[in-house]
């Protein structure tokens, strides 16, 4: 005899619930089954070509960039640098999306993207140099610290936009993180809180293939990393990383989507990380030589300029053009990091409280102390 | 600090409900003041510190949280990097743990890393200690992690009046402040009225609970009233002993503290806190190390046992009480030094 058949059974039944049905339609927030591509397709026909040609001269000054960076630290110039060779679409994309008032939430592999917002190359530089942690004032330039600690970045990035749209400003913050970022729990946390909140936020997931030498099967059992925004009840878009008009054209839609009130978003761009992790790094222990060099043959300054000179919109002037350019760049950069940084070493007591406590008083005499005699140890 | 419009007759106040206005007066005269937390809207708290504010200011003011600590202090951050205050509170004490890493990665070091260019003006607000019967997780002393994090402050009070001045200068400050609350002080009474604390001093200094001749008592939160209580009881065996609560224990206030150890020459530190490399080996470094000359006998520590938090019908074996504070005492040399 079941419970069902027992006389007054119906009397300890408890009351049905309600029917249950998802909170949100998922079908509509799924990203496409491939990385949406524009160049060498149909939709490129009707990308503004100003944009095209903008987004070349930036990828070019961008790859030069890059290279003289990591020349700097063969130098000495440099502490380390986290190349992003090969990412430069996603780089100078999301830094020209962006409104001034807007607000870029960087890695420290994203100083690229700073510099492509108008960041200068030196400030932007300056926790990879070591002469202090971040060179530059966040407010002024609307670009957060570049963040060490993975995904860390991504709530503040949720918080800055949740007091914006508190305050009546239509600003939204563009966050940066990589695929190992992605396992983080702050990635979850900031990804949740966005989506209950409905916060003006992009978050732009460069999946490079690599977290150091991880590869992602071994990061994540997800279709894809876009299909994880389905779980917070957020699109997700799948783009080809190093299709920089594909890049600029699915984070401007998020970017108008978050501006209008229609909340977060979150973009997978898929892209490769030709370079290894750091100059610090061996990439030669994890990987082989074919994958890096079929990921070449997809390179993104490639893509776009074959797309333009196929189109008739680049001819070989615009190209010499746009190297002059970025030789012009990396030279004055190169001059200016080759002069020794100004360095002053009471900033260390300066800066950890809005006052100095007694305590670091004490200490701060103590150091200056110490330079004092050894400026005269110098001088005897 | 702005004194509250209209002066109150003195009468019985919770800290709760002293800590509440506190926060209510600070949100109403500035818009810029956000509460934020794990049930902290509709109920008002488990511990109903900020019962009200949701109805009075609205929840985009004092906003229930998806539940996560991380996700919570992060958000807070970039409240804060907007030019938001935002007043966060941690449920528990050992909930805050997974906040951490915000915290000493970012709370403590956005002033520094930016060079003053991005302060962090919020408040993190954490119920602390034992004593109220708590299962595991609930009665945590987390002080000293946050001592060990250059950049914050970490304050907190230890009587009615000291609850709302102390919590209004933390939302004042324009340093991030871990706000520790003893939450077995949560329901102690005493007379007081909301203009009261225009007497209260800014952060970072200690003061002298009761005065006595014959040795100092160095402590805060929730052990104050135990050493009061201890005081009162050595005089019965003819020892005078001098309270200091420090109210700070960053900033540390090395002068009040240091003015009464050589004032008595004797000083014992009393916490919940664990004792292997808690605040007490700290402080009785610091008062070593500046009161030499002027002490009878080593500075001793009465505080938690190393161990885990007891379970709850252990837990008053573990906690610093009055009979053990007065067996430190008898331990001070007497003999030998007078």
């Amino acid at each position: 005899m079941t419970v069902q058949e027992l006389p007054g059974a119906a009397s300890y039944r408890p009351t049905p619930p309600p029917a249950w049905k998802p909170r949100t339609d998922p079908a509509p927030l799924l990203p496409d089954p491939e990385p949406y591509r524009v160049l060498g397709t149909d939709a490129a026909a009707d990308f503004a070509p100003a944009v095209l040609r903008r987004l070349y001269a930036e990828l070019v000054r961008g790859r030069r960039y890059n290279t003289q960076a990591t020349a700097l630290t063969k130098q000495g110039r440099l502490a380390v640098y986290p190349s992003s060779t090969g990412q430069e679409a996603c780089e100078v994309a999301a830094a020209l999306v962006l409104e001034e008032r807007d607000w870029l939430f960087p890695s420290y592999r994203d100083t690229l993207a700073a510099v492509a917002r108008g960041l200068d190359p030196v400030e932007a530089l300056t926790l990879l140099r070591g002469d202090w942690h971040t060179g530059y004032d966040p407010r002024e330039h609307r670009i957060a610290p570049l963040s060490t600690p993975l995904a860390t970045q991504l709530p503040h990035a949720v918080g800055l936009a949740h007091a914006a749209r508190l305050k009546g400003d239509d600003v939204v913050a563009l966050a940066m993180v990589g695929d190992g970022g992605t396992s983080e729990g702050d990635f979850h946390e900031a990804l949740n809180f966005a989506a209950v909140w409905q916060a003006p936020v992009v978050f732009l997931v460069q999946n490079n293939g690599f977290a150091i030498s991880v590869p992602l099967a071994k990061q994540t059992a997800a279709p894809s990393l876009a299909h994880k925004a389905v779980g917070y009840g957020m699109p997700g878009r799948l783009v080809d990383g190093n299709d920089a008009a594909a890049v600029h054209q699915v984070l401007s839609e998020a970017v108008a989507r978050a501006r209008r009130g229609g909340g977060p978003t979150l973009v997978e761009a898929v892209t490769y990380r030709v370079e290894a992790h750091t100059n610090a790094d061996d990439a030669t222990r994890y990987r082989g030589d074919a994958e890096v060099e079929a990921w070449r043959q997809h390179d993104p300054i490639k893509l776009l300029e074959r797309d333009l000179t196929e189109r008739g919109l680049l001819d070989e002037d615009g190209v010499r053009e746009a190297a002059e350019q970025a030789e012009e760049m990396a030279a004055r950069l190169r001059e200016r990091m080759n002069a020794d940084a100004e360095l002053d070493p009471m900033d260390l007591f300066a800066h950890v409280y809005a006052e100095q406590t007694a305590q670091l008083r004490e200490q701060a005499a103590q150091l200056r102390a110490e330079l004092d005699a050894e400026a005269e140890g110098d001088h005897r | 600090m702005t004194t509250v419009a209209a002066r109150q007759a003195a009468k019985p106040a919770t800290m709760a409900q002293a800590l509440q206005r506190a926060m209510r007066d600070a949100m109403a005269e500035d818009p810029t003041v956000h509460v934020m937390g794990e049930d902290v809207g509709t109920l008002g708290g488990v511990f109903r510190v900020t019962d009200g504010l949701a109805k009075e200011f609205g929840e985009d003011r004092c906003t229930d949280t998806p539940l996560a600590e991380a996700g919570i202090l992060g958000t807070a951050v970039g409240m804060a990097m907007y030019g938001l205050r935002p007043v966060v509170e941690m449920q528990f004490d050992a909930f805050a743990y997974p906040a951490f890493e915000q915290l000493v990665s970012h709370v403590s070091r956005m002033r520094n890393r930016t060079r003053g260019a991005m302060p962090m003006p919020l408040v993190v607000r954490i119920p602390y200690g034992g004593g109220i019967g708590g299962v595991e997780h609930h009665s945590d002393s987390s002080e000293v992690y946050y001592m060990a994090t250059p950049g914050l402050h970490v304050v907190t009070p230890a009587t009615v009046a000291d609850a709302y001045g102390l919590l209004r200068a933390a939302i004042a400050s324009d340093d991030p402040v871990v706000f520790l609350e003893p939450k077995r002080l949560y329901w102690s009474k005493s007379d007081w009225s909301p203009d009261a604390p225009a007497a209260v001093e800014p952060i970072g200094r200690a003061v002298v609970r009761r005065s006595g001749r014959s040795a100092t008592l160095i402590t805060y939160g929730p052990s104050v009233p135990v050493c009061l209580e201890a005081a009162e009881a050595a005089q019965a065996e003819g020892w005078d002993l001098e309270v200091v609560d420090l109210r700070s224990l960053v900033p540390f206030d090395d002068e009040t503290v240091c003015a009464s150890v050589r004032r008595t020459g004797r000083a014992i530190v009393v916490h919940e806190s664990t004792g292997f490399a808690g605040p007490g080996a700290e402080i009785a470094a610091r008062v070593t190390e500046r009161c030499f000359h002027h002490l009878e006998a080593p500075v001793l520590r009465v505080a938690g046992f190393d161990i885990p938090y007891p379970p709850p019908m252990l837990e008053r074996h573990h906690l610093p009480g009055v009979d053990r504070v007065l067996d430190a005492v008898a331990r001070l040399q007497w003999e030998a030094g007078s």
